[in-house]
């Protein structure tokens, strides 16, 4: 028994500081992102927020070529990209599609340039895929009381916003018929939305970041038909995709071929994908029975 | 400018051009940016991949956007299509950190996969280019009813008809992929097939002049781009994205000033 | 009852109280890309009555109930709703209602928001909210489906839920737009006799837009008949007449009564476009 435990805890992982600060980092932003993303998916807005997270990565890139701390640039250049997006044309479904397209394309453009010049002048090749995938275990105790409090501001928002943007989601006509400014509702969501996923670039990277914010929201929603408990449920889900993410990942330090671990953002957005079968699955057999 | 291995990007970027602006019609009117933008992003594992066993780049990346296709068109069966694509591109994101974290690949090698690099397209790329353009065309002329009929009227086809013509939109945008990740990179790729689709519909209510035009300023974005960075030396991706936008963004204008 | 244009024929009043208007609408015009879609129109409606707005496609319905809303601001006119905080003593199902299936709202949940959806915060659950909710749900015939998901329910059922939505924060006036629209003869009876018993009962004004008033004949207190941007009011008898809407039309319009149902066609004799939209009662069969 021991033996089996040891077999999958590796001895270690909870007395390693590196694991202990990751798993904290990575743990607040998971539940912040499990909580949001319910209504990222609600208002179709995968796109959107996968778009500002690539965007953040620009943003990213370019707070380094300035010396500016990253997470400022991330945060920055995510809330302009949602101002931005919202400016363009959120309203109607197809031309908010278009819209997010032509501004994470501009996105894109900035990037390719900053990490160019980056490379040219700094001769910094190594930030990319740091950059890019991001990386928990890199990260310092440091940062931890400026991600809660981000975390914090984001959730608060959207829980301010909760039943306006309940009754918004379900229908902009209901909800404008109501006296809820849709629009200034829609604007703040987005906001909080901006935020979060600038967190979530920063400590998780921008694969991460769409993976937690819509996988366990869409598993979540296939699961209850109740917005809070989705909510709820989703926060769990990403929390423990995470979790388990970092054992394995930590477990893969004597995996083969190289015996220097695997990536912790390939172990979590295998465990969501699961996640979100198994809840299709589940919601399907509950059907076929009820 | 026209010397030489340029020659070569030349041809191959001109017929990724014109195909990628005519499938972007049909992003455009599917409503689908988001699946341009997953794909091609999502097949950046594919080279990875290849790398990590020594196969092609090109079949690499065949293999990942075909499967990228394939996860996108039966996962969005049952769910929502953007979380279905989300998910796949995701994964697949996933894999290729993977991919990446085994090779001893250096960050120079993943940054022309994803931002493009011109000058790498050799004269043995120009030969799947011809016969994947050729093919892409292919499909889209003896598609061009269905998918039009789908785009305007989603879902009015019986099921398995309307998943075979989605299935068949998103082989498309694979088989843009495939032939356009060496010219402009794999983040890039999918302004090719917003932007100048975006600008066309606003300058033309036709769809058949639509699909034209937008291949049009397709090839001109891609021409300007690679001048660009030829004689600037900055990526080509930085100038397919920027002037995309002003070729949206001066449709925009006439379309207003013409009081549309 | 108020003509748009100058009345040349007196019509009465109904003599109702003014205490009991709830809603007062004097020469609301409204001007849409240019065009005047709603030319002075000027009514009042009262407590208690149950009021059909009609009109064909495009006559501005629609429109006249965004405005009475508060979502579209009159070119000129002045729309008022009686009682201290009249954002939210209107209730309003909208004509066009479409949602995703999945969506985590089951119908109790959407009637929940009906009676604080848009305070900011988390409610906090409650065994009265509950039973409140529950109530509601039953005295328009949806207990049944309280805990189904609204998106996967029928057309038919997810307005009986909206009715519940708008009914339950004790709205003074309901303004209902093509509530008659998706559902079949029997359903939109049922429909029908609900509003009229809610009108009564709880003493709300109710207005239904309707482009086929046949169905609301036989509860409509009074008619708001909307034509080339101008309306009617008063109790159908004296709106639907041949004098009257050919006025409202500015041609000759012919009423044609046909035992419980009434026909409004283009008159005889008439050269105006022999296509007007005002042949749209011919066809609701
Ligand atoms: N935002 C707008 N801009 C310009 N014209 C508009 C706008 N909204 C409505 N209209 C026009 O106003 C007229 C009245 O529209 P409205 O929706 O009120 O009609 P309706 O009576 O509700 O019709 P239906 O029975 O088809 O619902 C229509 O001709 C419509 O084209
Ligand atoms: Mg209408």
């Amino acid at each position: 028994m021991q033996a089996l435990l040891h077999a999958i805890v590796e001895p270690g992982f909870f007395a390693d500081g590196a694991v202990q600060i990751a798993a904290t980092l990575g743990g607040v932003v998971a539940v912040v992102a499990g909580l949001i993303g319910v209504f990222t998916v609600i208002r179709s807005q995968a796109f959107a927020g996968h778009a500002l997270s690539d965007i953040g990565s620009a943003g990213g890139s370019s707070a380094y070529l300035a010396g500016v701390a990253p997470l400022w640039g991330f945060v920055g250049i995510s809330v302009l990209a949602a101002a931005a997006m919202e400016q363009i044309g959120v309203q109607r479904a197809r031309g908010r599609d278009v819209a997010t397209g032509i501004v994470l394309g501009v996105g894109f453009a900035l990037a390719s340039l900053f990490l160019y010049l980056g490379m040219t002048y700094h001769n910094s090749s190594g930030e990319i895929p740091t950059i890019l995938f991001g990386s928990v275990f890199t990260l310092s105790a440091a940062n931890l009381p400026l991600v809660i409090g981000l975390g914090a501001v984001a959730l608060l928002t959207t829980l301010t916003l909760y039943r306006p943007l309940l009754l918004a989601s379900v229908s902009p006509e209901l909800a404008a018929a109501r006296g809820v400014h849709v629009r200034v509702v829609g604007a703040a969501y987005l906001f909080a939305l901006a935020i979060t996923v600038a967190l979530c670039d920063l400590t998780i990277g921008a694969i991460l970041s769409t993976a937690l914010l819509v996988g366990p929201a869409a598993a979540a929603l296939r699961l209850t038909d109740r917005p809070h408990r989705a909510a709820l449920l989703a926060a769990g889900i990403s929390l423990a995709c995470t979790w388990l993410g970092l054992l394995l990942a930590w477990d893969s330090f004597y995996w083969p071929p190289l015996r220097h671990g695997w990536p912790v953002s390939f172990f979590i957005v295998t465990l969501v994908l699961a996640a979100y079968l198994a809840a299709g699955a589940l919601a399907r057999g509950q059907t076929k029975r009820g | 400018m026209f010397s030489g291995f340029m020659v070569n990007a030349w041809i191959v970027a001109s017929l990724a051009a014109v195909v990628g602006g005519a499938v972007g019609f049909f992003v455009v009117m599917r409503g689908a940016s988001f699946v341009a933008h997953a794909i091609p992003n999502g097949s950046f594992a594919g080279a990875a991949g290849a790398a990590l066993v020594g196969a092609s780049t090109l079949a690499g990346l065949g293999v990942f956007s075909v499967g990228g296709a394939l996860g996108i068109g039966l996962l969005g069966r049952r769910s929502r299509r953007d979380v279905a694509t989300a998910l796949t591109l995701v994964f697949m994101l996933g894999l290729g950190a993977l991919f990446l974290s085994f090779s001893a690949e250096n960050s120079e090698a993943a940054y022309s996969l994803l931002f493009g690099e011109v000058l790498g397209i050799s004269s043995n790329e120009i030969g799947p280019t011809l016969v994947l353009s050729a093919l892409g065309l292919l499909m889209l002329g003896l598609l061009w009813r269905p998918l039009l009929l789908d785009s305007v009227l989603p879902g009015r086809a019986p099921g398995r008809r309307t998943l075979a013509i989605e299935l068949a939109f998103l082989l498309l945008v694979a088989i843009t992929t495939t032939m356009t990740v060496p010219v402009v990179g794999t983040t890039l790729i999918f302004t090719l097939m917003i932007a100048p689709a975006a600008s066309a519909r606003a300058l033309t209510a036709r769809p058949g002049l639509a699909l034209l035009l937008s291949a049009a300023i397709a090839l001109m974005t891609v021409w300007g781009a690679i001048a660009l960075s030829y004689t600037t030396n900055w990526p080509v991706g930085f100038f397919v994205g920027s002037l995309g936008a002003c070729a949206y963004a001066l449709s925009r204008v006439a379309h207003w000033s013409s009081g549309g | 009852m108020e003509l748009a244009q100058p009345p040349t024929a007196p019509l009465s009043d109904g003599g109702a109280a003014t205490t009991d208007r709830v809603l007062q609408l004097a020469g609301v015009t409204v001007d849409l890309g240019g065009r005047r879609i709603l030319d002075d129109v000027s009514f009042s409606l009262r407590a208690g009555e149950l009021t059909g707005l009609i009109g064909s496609n495009g006559a501005g319905k629609t429109t006249l109930l965004r405005v009475i809303l508060g979502l579209l601001a009159p070119t000129r006119g002045a729309v008022t709703v009686a009682g201290p905080d009249p954002r939210h003593s209107v209730g309003y199902v909208p004509q066009k209602f479409m949602l995703d299936p999945d969506l985590p709202v089951r119908a109790r949940d959407l009637v929940a928001l009906g009676i604080d959806g848009h305070h900011l915060g988390v409610a906090r659950p409650s065994r009265e909210r509950r039973e409140r909710v529950t109530r509601m749900l039953d005295a328009v015939g949806a207990g049944r489906f309280a805990d189904t998901r609204v998106g996967r329910l029928s057309g038919g059922e997810q307005q009986r839920v909206l009715i519940a939505h708008a009914l339950i924060s004790h709205p003074r006036l309901l303004l209902l737009d093509e509530p008659l629209a998706n559902l079949d003869l029997r359903s939109a009876r049922e429909a029908v006799d609900l509003l009229a018993r809610i009108a009564r009962e709880q003493r709300i004004a109710v207005m239904i837009s309707a482009h086929e008033m046949n169905a609301l004949l036989p509860v409509m207190d009074r008619v708001v008949y909307l034509a080339e941007g101008r309306a009617a009011c008063g109790p159908a008898d004296e709106v639907v007449r041949a004098d009257v809407l050919s006025r409202l039309y500015g041609h000759r319009v012919e009423v044609i009564r046909a035992g419980e149902r009434v026909l409004v066609v283009a008159g005889e004799g008439d050269d105006a476009e022999p296509s007007h939209p005002h042949h749209h009662d011919s066809e609701e069969r």
